[in-house]
């Protein structure tokens, strides 16, 4: 039995995040827009500066030893990635710039190649745009067609819904894990299994799931995984694409450069194996080393407390901002993570962030990347108040009392 | 504190609740839509011109309280102002919310007339967007019909 994560230790964690630790228009700094991007510990700023200070070199190439201890982190970094979200090979774990990059390689590489006219492609109602969009490329370039399975008023996928469209033509499955917009939890290993029973691969766009509890691609069984590093506490610009070794060797690159390739010459080339046939050209190799950082960080806290710990603390956040009356949640899923989406009664969001900004509290305001979830709702913009393991009661008692002053600038 | 009193003045939080000239109108000949891809908020403004002069506006659509107050005193400031005017009025209005007009310059408050109430806004540069919109929605329904403008 592991203890679980209380107050006092998560008051010393936020302690390790430099960011966390400064007042902000002369409050101290309440952050909720983890959904956003996270910050950073010290362990994972302490890794890039001493790549730059220490061995900056690039990697795969040189002889020499900084370029050696250079590759040994970044292949380190790798390693970590695919314990991390126990991939069974090395080769699976291909480095890109984000969940963006990684669906766009999946799209580009993987949908060009097997999704013809008449295909289709399912995607939820609940994706953020960059599982929309990639998407709908391959669909204008190709023919095919776009199939969105809905969702309920509670913000739940509608799964026989889903198993309706899973029909002779769908080729592909891109849903995400849990959802930005709502905080929706989706029940990923059924949505595997049913495509799976139909031969139809899935890819999970796991951005926000991964910060907030264990992801295991063995049990998951899907066929490609994508999140982003800075999302887990690393550094911007860097990510993980998972995919099975099977369906990775027989897809065609992505990009043409440096690195993918084995020889070249004007009449052939041949291709290197993988990851390396994904990754062109001199890798974000410092982010690498941050994620893989960032990675150790999270797994000394241990991603299950993680997941406990928010869980209570989102369950407080859900109580303490139904008891404002004039407050409407927009997503109550049974299974959620994380993500507090809201509205208050006559009042725009967006002044609602700006008030609260001025309180010294950061909240996301707007669509979310996720304008299909809005029209759903039938609204322009919430307010979403989004956590991680670093906050605690005492920054959602902020909250409350930050939405009790906007309400008070706007009925004085 | 005095910032944010200076954003959510009385005026701008009169003109949120009950914005004036909101809804559409019967004889139009100019309109556009301003679209905010940050945030999602979309205004229609429409114009009845009467050769070079405005001579009634209205705008609806779904914005924050400094949208929303920004089109409904722009609604008010511009009848029956002429487009040169109305173009010079904007640019003043520019400069006042993206801080570079002094707001102690009196002369130009005076212009400004009741907008003056959302100089406040150059306090929040996030914001200056949700005040232009209008504006720059109003100088696109003055060149014709079905015009489209965004903030990006």
């Amino acid at each position: 039995m592991t203890t679980p994560i209380d107050n006092a230790e998560a008051i010393r964690l936020r302690g390790q995040f430099p960011a966390l630790n400064q007042e902000v228009r002369g409050k101290p700094l309440v952050y909720l827009d983890n959904a956003a991007t996270s910050q950073k510990p010290q362990s994972v700023i302490d890794a890039i500066s001493d790549y730059y200070c220490r061995y900056n070199a690039n990697v795969h190439r040189g002889l020499h030893a900084l370029s050696e201890m250079a590759t040994a982190e970044y292949e380190g970094a790798r390693a970590k990635a695919r314990n991390f979200i126990n991939a069974s090979d090395d080769r699976e774990i291909i480095f890109v710039r984000g969940t963006t990059d990684g669906i766009n390689l999946v799209a580009g590489s993987y949908g060009a190649a097997n999704v013809g006219p008449g295909d289709e492609i399912i995607i939820s109602e609940m994706e953020h745009h960059s599982n929309i969009v990639p998407w709908q490329m391959i669909c204008e370039r190709t023919g095919a067609e776009l199939k969105v399975v809905p969702f309920n008023d509670d913000g739940e996928l509608l799964i026989d819904e889903y198993e309706r469209m899973l029909g002779p033509r769908a080729r592909l499955v891109a849903m995400a894990h849990t959802s930005n917009a709502l905080g929706t939890i989706n029940p990923v290993k059924t949505i595997v299994e049913m495509a799976h029973a139909r031969n139809i691969p899935v890819l999970i766009d796991g951005a926000q799931a991964v910060p907030h509890g264990p992801v295991d691609m063995q049990e998951l069984d899907c066929d490609f995984f994508t999140f982003s590093s800075h999302k887990v506490f690393g550094p911007t610009g860097m990510g993980v694409l998972y995919g099975k070794a099977e369906i990775l060797e027989a897809m065609p690159p992505y990009q043409g450069g440096g690195d993918m390739i084995k020889s070249v010459t004007f009449e052939k080339t041949i291709y290197n194996d993988l990851p390396y046939k994904f990754e062109a050209g001199t890798p974000n190799i410092a982010g690498a080393i941050g994620l893989g950082a960032a990675i150790d960080y999270v797994e000394s806290v241990g991603m299950g407390r993680i997941f406990d710990y928010e869980k209570g603390l989102l369950h407080y956040a859900h109580q303490a901002l139904s008891s404002i009356e004039r407050v409407r949640i927009i997503g109550e899923a049974r299974e959620k993570a994380g993500v507090v989406s809201f509205l208050l009664d006559g009042i725009h969001a967006h002044d609602v962030g700006t008030i609260l900004d001025t309180e010294g509290i950061a909240i996301r305001t707007g669509h979310h990347c996720a304008q299909p979830v809005m029209q759903r709702f039938g609204v322009a913009a919430t307010a979403r108040a989004s956590l991680a393991f670093y906050n605690t009661r005492s920054d959602i008692d902020a909250l409350v009392k930050g939405l009790d002053k906007v309400i008070e600038v706007f009925n004085p | 504190m005095s910032e944010l009193s200076d954003l959510y003045q009385q005026a701008v939080l009169d003109h949120n609740n009950r914005p004036r000239n909101f809804g559409r109108l019967q004889n139009a000949n100019g309109s556009a839509q301003g679209y905010n891809p940050l945030c999602g908020d979309m205004i229609n403004v429409e114009v009845v011109m009467d050769g070079d002069t405005v001579r009634d506006v209205g705008f609806q659509g779904e914005g924050c309280a400094i949208s929303k107050a920004s089109a409904s005193m722009m609604t008010e400031l511009v009848k029956g102002l002429d487009r040169k005017a109305t173009e010079e009025l904007l640019e003043t209005f520019h400069q006042s919310v993206t801080g570079e007009i002094d707001m102690d310059m009196m002369e130009a408050i005076d212009k400004l007339g009741k907008l003056a109430a959302l100089s406040g806004v150059s306090e929040f540069p996030m914001r200056v967007k949700c005040a232009t919109l209008p504006w720059h929605t109003l100088k696109a329904a003055l060149v014709g019909e079905g015009e489209k403008v965004t903030t990006e």
